[in-house]
């Protein structure tokens, strides 16, 4: 029995001051940092791809099917960390078929259901409809079956059809702009409504996430972008990186402000809350928050985003510094994520004392599943890429 | 040129296929939860059972009684981290600060580390489920698998809980925990199974000075509403609006 608990009983000699016996246990884990940090890239990918098409910036066109792609690929996988580190992974279409609807995370099902149904795989069909079509009759073998089953049986492919695809698609992308808010302004709200947490009890948490969310997923684009073009040996599109670091640019300053707004805020008011949660900021947090994620993550990046506005060095700087930023940005916003979650549970709703979290290796929670769940996305997004190349879709005239 | 187009299946054929497929799905999701909600008209608001407890803090000795009669009734883990019910020992020093300790829940008893000479008071508060009439871990059970009964006791269907340990994060009292063999929440029941045979729940019994009462709070003459006639009780964290049903008499304001 000891030997079962043995990582338990290690915790309990790594308590400072008093917790609640129950607590020394951290609940939620990495799988739960990964859930909003994977949803929040499929939300921000989409918002950046919904600028080249609902706003119209034209600069953004070689990087909107990608990001779409991408948006899917790790919509694919968001749920995976959710249901594996449920104790009865099982049950999980309880969720679907009884939900209770005064939680939270009742409704993630749904929202989810109708993120990836009716906004990502609509949109991509409406998009990529006409090259499915073709694909079905040009391929050979299984491919063909393939492409055919995609095309739903709805192989029209004149003119007018065209014309409605896209009109289509444009109806479904203005309906996706709101339903990617929802989903991650959501995903921070299942946080934010513990009110029996107070670092994450707070009205700003699905804001600040859905702005996290955003620039982690411009974030990523842009480092996708980059690997594609290594892959295929090809030159990025200067104009196209210079856009997409502007638009990464600003959100980054929304969303440093609102975070720095919500820890003034607490700071200000110093509710009953005050004392632990700085001793966890100025101590167990330190690295994670004051390096990681603001320094690191934020500062960084938005120095040198920021002078690239107003003094533009070479094409070979702004892109390595552009690459640089992307991972950056990637993992400040995993850390992000780290913080809170993490952060939200090393100390006791007592106030009197903290716990200790030690990341296990192996196992269902540990840091090799963990990175399975980060890679899972990317091997998607490369299939995703084989299946459907964007460099291969037939122009359609807007 | 036209022809050739009607012979192939339209985009609204499509569309409608799909509509009849979507709906028929969604109108079968919403039945379940319909069930229940017609459950819940019937459910026993008239009840006139309406179960909580009362804590007399200065009658508590920390003897830890309570908290192993409560492992031993309802299979608690034997860990120092799995509890149904705990004891806390308070110690105010002179310099105002504040030492909470609860070696194994308080089942061992407790020794004084702080000389006699230092401490400004110390004292003992048992801690177990508040029962809350607005509870928070019920509110964000996914499926509902925690629930309360129609006598007020929040229960969970270890049948149905899908362990995503989202009501171990709501509880603001650190009442709850994963069952490490079953992998669902696990908390305490009032001992619901001798309740229903009308006994006391098994942490009552176990009490050697009575410094918890157990009762129907709408039996305006039982033991539990004379003693919050007799007392001016507070409950832990009001703040939180949990609506808790677990009144402490002589609360201090450390206690959290």
């Amino acid at each position: 029995m000891i030997q079962e608990h043995q990582h338990l009983y290690e915790a309990l000699s790594k308590v400072d001051g008093y917790i609640f016996p129950n607590e020394i246990e951290l609940n939620w884990s990495i799988l739960i940092v990964l859930y909003p940090y994977i949803t929040g890239l499929v939300a921000g990918a989409f918002i950046l791809a919904s600028l080249e098409r609902v706003f119209n910036v034209k600069a953004l066109k070689p990087i909107y099917v990608i990001s779409l792609l991408t948006a899917l690929a790790f919509m694919l996988t968001a749920t995976m960390p959710l249901i594996s580190h449920l104790g009865h992974p099982g049950r999980f279409y309880e969720l679907m078929i009884t939900p209770h609807f005064s939680s939270a995370m009742a409704i993630f099902g749904f929202v989810y259901l109708w993120y990836l149904m009716v906004v990502l795989l609509l949109e991509l069909w409406f998009d990529y409809r006409k090259d499915i079509v073709i694909w079905s009759k040009e391929k050979k073998g299984l491919l063909k079956y393939f492409y055919k089953a995609l095309t739903l049986g709805v192989t029209d492919i004149s003119p007018e059809a065209v014309k409605w695809d896209e009109k289509l698609g444009y109806i479904v992308t203005v309906i996706g702009i709101p339903s990617a808010f929802l989903l991650h302004g959501y995903v921070g709200f299942i946080f934010g409504s513990v009110k029996a947490n107070p670092w994450w009890s707070s009205v700003s948490m699905p804001v600040i996430f859905l702005f996290s969310a955003m620039v982690s997923g411009i974030a990523l684009v842009m480092f996708v972008y980059f690997a594609i073009n290594y892959f295929r040996k090809k030159v990025v599109d200067m104009l196209c990186l210079d856009t997409i670091a502007k638009y990464l640019f600003y959100i980054l300053i929304i969303d440093f402000t609102l975070e720095a707004l919500d820890q003034i805020h607490r700071i200000y008011e110093a509710e009953e809350s005050f004392e632990i949660i700085s001793m966890l900021v100025s101590g167990k947090l330190i690295f994670t928050l004051g390096i990681m994620q603001v320094l690191l993550g934020t500062i960084v990046p938005l120095l040198a985003l920021g002078l690239f506005q107003l003094y533009k060095p070479k094409d070979i700087v702004r892109k390595w510094t552009y690459f640089i930023v992307s991972i950056l940005v990637l993992i400040g916003i995993f850390f992000m994520r780290w913080n809170v979650v993490i952060g939200g549970q090393l100390f006791s709703k007592s106030f009197y004392g903290f716990t200790s979290f030690k990341l296990s290796l192996i196992g269902q929670e540990g840091l090799l599943m963990a990175i399975v769940w980060i890679i899972v996305p990317f091997l998607i997004l490369w299939a995703l890429l084989l299946l459907f190349p964007p460099w291969k879709k037939v122009e359609v005239e807007d | 040129m036209e022809l050739e187009y009607k012979n192939k299946k339209t985009r609204r054929d499509f569309f409608k296929a799909a509509g009849i497929f979507t709906g028929g799905v969604l109108f079968a999701t919403l039945l379940k939860p319909y069930k229940s909600l017609a459950y819940k008209l019937h459910e026993g608001e008239t009840s006139n059972v309406w179960y909580g407890i009362g804590i007399d803090i200065e009658k508590c000795i920390g003897c830890g009684r309570c908290a192993n009669a409560c492992k031993n009734e309802n299979d608690v883990p034997r860990e120092p981290f799995y509890f149904r019910n705990w004891v806390e020992q308070y110690t105010i020093k002179n310099d105002g600060e504040v030492i909470v300790e609860s070696p194994n829940g308080g089942i061992d008893g407790f020794t004084q580390s702080i000389p006699d000479e230092d401490i400004y008071k110390s004292f003992f508060v048992p801690k177990l489920c508040n029962h809350c009439y607005k509870s928070p871990c019920e509110q964000v059970c996914p499926v509902g698998a925690t629930y309360r009964s129609p006598e007020g006791i929040i229960l969970v269907d270890e049948e149905y809980c899908i362990g995503c340990r989202y009501c171990v994060q709501a509880c603001p009292y650190g009442c709850r925990f994963i069952h490490p063999k079953k992998k669902v929440a696990s908390k305490c029941t009032y001992c619901y199974h001798r309740v229903k045979k009308g006994l006391n729940p098994a942490c009552m019994d176990a009490c050697p000075t009575g410094a918890r009462i157990f009762g129907n709070l709408r039996d305006k003459s039982g033991p539990l509403a004379e003693f919050l006639k007799e007392h001016n009780c507070h409950v832990l964290k009001p703040h939180l609006n949990t609506g808790s049903k677990l009144y402490y008499n002589g609360l201090n304001m450390e206690v959290k």
